[in-house]
C-alpha cells in the first residue's frame, strides 16, 4: 500500500511517498522498519505507544491502535503536528 | 604548543563544531549539523581523538544516538539506541531523550555510558552503535521510586547524568539524578548505592529520602581521583574520598551572590581549582546571574574562598547557562568556555580572568564541550 511520510523522515525514506506490506499498522510499521533501518523507533517508543505529536490516518481516517487491519488498497499517512517552535 | 582544540556546542536546534587554532585565538565554524534536531550532548571520544556521539531527538521524531567517525563529516545513526524494556502490562518507561553521554575507561575502547530522561542509565560496548540498559538501576523499585515522576523533575524532564567513572578503576562508577541524588558503584556496576550525606536539600524537606535530593552537575578531578565537586540545587559541594560526606564550600561565596547554579568545572591538572556561574535562586528560581551581572566564580583553595571573574562580561545580560554547557579544555594556561541560553559562546584562554564572546546568534545551547582531536 502507499504509504505518505511527513519530511522529519525523509532522512530515512529520501521521498515523501513508499510502498509497505502488512495486514495491519504494526505490520506495515514493520516493514517499514526493514526498508528503513530505525524508522519505526522515531515513531513509535519502546512500550509500543505513538510518540507525542505522531498521528496516522488511514484512507483520511485516524487511526490510534496499532492493531488496525489494513487492506492492500488502503492509503496510510502520517502526520507530524506541533513541535516546530 | 597547545594541542588545537574542538569545541561541541549541542544547542536546541543542531550541533556547530568549532575547530580552533593552538592559540585558541581564531575558530573556523563547522554547523550546523542536524538542523532542526535537538542535541542535548555531543562528546568526543578521548581514546581515539576522533570518533563523535551526538544524543538527538527532535519536537516529532524519538530519540537517538548519531555517531561519527571523522569528526563529523559524515555521520550513521545507533542500531539500537538507549531503550527501556519493554512491558505488556502498560508500565513500561520510554526514553524521552538521551541527556548525558559518557566515553567509558581508557582500558575499555567501545564502552560509552548514557544517561536519559527519564532517568535511566544504559552502556554500549560497540562505540555507540547498540545500546543496552545498564545495572539494575532503571528497574529497582528503589531506584524507580527516588526517581520520582515527571512532577518532580527539570522542567524538560527527570534526567540521569554526571555519569564519571574513576580514571584509576573501570568498575569504580558514580551518577547523579535530578531528582534523585548521587549513586557509586565499586563492582562494575553490579550494584549502586546513594552518596549524599552532607547534602542539603529544600528546607522542610526530609534529606533522607533521594527524592528531594537534586544534583545539578558532578564532576570528579583527573588529577586527584578523590576528589569531587558538586553543584546542586542547594549549593556548592566537595568530597574528598574516602570521607562519604559532602562539604558545603558555597557558604564561603558572597552571601548576595549565593551558591545556586548549574555548572562545576574542575582544572584537570590541580584539584583546588574549581569554577561555578551562579544564577539566581531566590524568589521563582529566575536562573539568570544575579542582578543580571554574569560573573563566574573560582576557587584556588578547594572552596575556602571564591572570586569573581567577570573582565569581558556583558555588565548586564539575562541569559541562562545550562548543567553541561560549561567546561575546560586541557590547555595551558587552561581554557574556559561557557554557552548561553541566548545562543552565545564565551571563552577565556587566561583561566577566567578575561572573557570574550567567540560565536553569537546559534539557538539555545545545552552543552559544550572542549576536546582535542587526534
Amino acid at each position: 500500500m502507499k504509504v505518505c511520510l511527513p519530511t522529519p523522515l525523509l532522512s530515512y525514506t529520501g521521498q515523501r511517498e513508499v510502498e509497505a506490506r502488512g495486514a495491519s499498522l504494526d505490520e506495515v510499521l514493520d516493514d517499514l522498519d526493514r526498508q528503513y533501518p530505525g524508522l519505526r523507533f522515531r515513531v513509535i517508543d519502546e512500550q509500543g505507544r505513538l510518540r507525542r505529536h505522531m498521528r496516522f490516518f488511514v484512507n483520511g481516517v485516524a487511526v490510534f491502535e496499532r492493531a488496525t487491519p489494513l487492506l492492500p488498497g488502503d492509503e496510510l499517512v502520517l502526520v507530524q503536528a506541533l513541535s516546530g517552535g | 604548543m597547545n594541542q588545537n582544540t574542538l569545541l561541541l556546542v549541542a544547542t536546541r536546534k543542531g550541533a556547530w563544531l568549532l575547530h580552533g587554532d593552538a592559540a585558541r585565538r581564531t575558530w573556523r565554524v563547522d554547523g550546523p549539523h542536524f538542523l532542526g534536531h535537538i542535541i542535548q550532548h555531543l562528546v568526543l571520544d578521548p581514546r581515539d581523538g576522533r570518533t563523535l556521539l551526538a544524543a538527538a531527538s527532535t519536537g516529532h521524531l524519538g530519540p537517538t544516538i548519531f555517531r561519527s567517525t571523522d569528526l563529523g563529516r559524515s555521520w550513521t545513526e545507533a542500531t539500537r539506541p538507549p531503550a527501556f524494556p519493554s512491558r505488556e502490562d502498560g508500565t513500561g518507561r520510554s526514553v524521552d531523550h538521551t541527556f548525558w553521554l559518557t566515553p567509558g575507561h581508557a582500558s575499555e575502547p567501545g564502552v560509552w555510558y548514557a544517561g536519559t530522561s527519564p532517568q535511566g542509565l544504559f552502556r554500549s560496548e560497540d562505540g555507540g552503535q547498540t545500546w543496552a540498559p545498564f545495572s539494575s538501576i532503571n528497574q529497582d523499585p528503589r531506584y524507580l521510586e527516588w526517581m520520582g515522576s515527571a512532577q518532580d523533575g527539570t522542567p524538560d524532564g527527570p534526567k540521569l547524568h554526571s555519569i564519571i567513572v574513576d580514571p584509576r578503576d573501570a568498575r569504580h562508577l558514580y551518577f547523579a539524578m535530578s531528582s534523585g541524588g548521587v549513586h557509586e558503584s565499586t563492582d562494575g556496576g553490579a550494584s549502586f548505592k546513594p552518596l549524599v550525606q552532607g547534602l542539603e536539600v529544600v528546607q522542610g524537606f526530609d534529606p533522607t529520602l533521594l527524592s528531594f535530593h537534586d544534583p545539578h552537575c558532578v564532576r570528579l578531578c583527573p588529577s586527584r581521583p578523590d576528589r569531587l565537586y558538586q553543584q546542586n540545587h542547594c549549593g556548592i559541594y566537595r568530597l574528598d574520598r574516602p570521607s562519604d560526606t559532602w562539604v558545603r564550600i558555597g557558604r564561603a561565596m558572597p552571601a548576595e551572590v549565593g551558591d545556586d547554579g548549574f555548572n562545576m568545572v574542575v582544572h584537570p591538572r590541580d584539584a583546588d581549582t574549581a569554577w561555578v556561574l551562579p544564577m539566581d535562586g531566590s524568589s521563582v528560581w529566575p536562573r539568570t546571574s544575579v542582578d543580571g551581572r554574569p560573573a563566574v566564580y573560582v576557587t584556588r583553595d578547594a572552596g575556602a574562598s571564591w572570586q569573581r571573574q567577570d573582565s569581558g562580561l556583558p555588565p548586564q545580560a539575562w541569559w541562562t547557562v545550562k548543567r553541561q554547557a560549561m567546561c575546560a579544555d586541557a590547555g595551558t594556561p587552561l581554557g574556559l568556555y561557557f554557552g548561553t541560553t541566548s545562543g552565545e559562546l564565551w571563552a577565556s584562554t587566561d583561566e577566567g580572568a578575561h572573557w570574550q564572546s567567540i560565536v553569537s546568534h546559534l539557538p539555545e545551547i545545552y552543552a559544550v564541550e572542549a576536546a582535542h582531536p587526534a
